[in-house]
């Protein structure tokens, strides 16, 4: 049963992933829509840091929120990813004590 | 090219082990066996829809529930994808099929905010190590959290599920630093995300309408310097 599902999840997971590398050729895009094909990782960026953020300690959200403005502070003054990664999760470490 | 794509790959890494684990240890109390659960991280390499998945099975859910589930929930990296592979358009097929199945919401980050490579000779190795590095650790973390779950505090996994996140903003902030639209673009999208999800829309669809409308502000915003 389990490995029913997950052969299942594997082709739902696959199919809209591998199609747009097979049709991408034969499609001469306007430049309107590589502009915004090209906003696209922008606007993914954006959807999946909010309102998501706020699940981080489902009950008390503002944690989550804390946790972003650090991140975003870090990030500002020109840490590297990973140094970002290290100080939110401190912080939330710290103020769900 | 190989060694510039792994250096730049390493924060998803930072930031999958956790998820990954977490994964483990609730594919695990869900009852999935450690092949199981590794088994799903090896052929599905989803984060969101692995952990949806591992909680279904824990309440018993049906198979085509949890499969229809999760194709709502990836369904947003079809629009990814789609992005991925314009931004490809200079690579073999042969290259390009495999490095969308590899297409996460974070190795998608990561590599389309590196578009220069895709011209570049080899500029193929460096997304590859990218994706290939990202698999690994995913693979590699659910088996841990399998094995060893209960070893690791709840409140340190707990705060860690920010790791995703801090990469997303900080892979973000650098880009509106040069570009202050680009911030417009993903606060937009972000707005409509959040709408979406007040008016009881599932994570997913939210999801593709705030990219796929998000991004449409971006057919104004980045006319200038793209045109």
């Amino acid at each position: 049963m389990i490995f029913l599902i997950i052969i299942g999840m594997s082709l739902v997971t696959m199919i809209p992933r591998i199609i747009p590398a097979f049709v991408v050729d034969k499609l001469e895009f306007r430049d309107w829509v590589n502009r915004w094909l090209n906003a696209i990782p922008y606007a993914a960026l954006g959807a999946l840091i909010f309102p998501g953020i706020l699940s981080v300690i489902p009950e008390r959200p503002y944690i989550g929120l804390i946790g972003g403005i650090v991140a975003i502070g870090l990030a500002y003054i020109g840490l590297n990813v990973i140094l970002v990664v290290i100080g939110a999760i401190i912080t939330v470490f710290l103020i769900s004590m | 090219m190989l060694q510039r794509g792994l250096a730049t790959g390493l924060p998803i890494m930072l930031g999958y082990l956790p998820i990954a684990i977490t994964y483990g240890v609730l594919a695990k109390q869900a009852g999935m066996s450690l092949s199981e659960l590794t088994l799903m991280s090896v052929m599905v390499f989803a984060g969101a829809s692995q952990l949806m998945g591992a909680n279904m099975i824990a309440v018993g859910a049906g198979a085509l529930e949890i499969i229809t589930a999760t194709f709502v929930l990836n369904f947003r990296h079809f629009v990814m994808s789609l992005s991925f592979m314009n931004q490809l358009r200079n690579i073999k097929l042969k290259w390009k099929a495999p490095l969308s199945l590899g297409l996460t919401d974070e190795t998608f980050a990561v590599a389309a905010l590196n578009p220069k490579e895709a011209k570049m000779e080899k500029g193929v190795l460096f997304y590859t190590a990218i994706i290939l590095m990202a698999y690994l650790s995913w693979i590699l973390g659910s088996f841990l959290g399998g094995v060893l779950g209960e070893v690791i505090p709840d409140r340190l996994s707990q705060s860690m599920g920010i790791a995703l996140y801090a990469m997303f903003i900080g892979l973000l902030i650098p880009s509106v630093k040069k570009e202050l639209k680009v911030g417009l673009i993903a606060i937009i999208a972000m707005l409509i995300n959040a709408v979406c999800v007040y008016l009881g829309m599932s994570t997913g669809w939210a999801i593709v309408l705030g990219t796929i409308i998000g991004g449409m502000s971006g057919i104004y915003l980045l006319k200038e310097e793209r045109a």
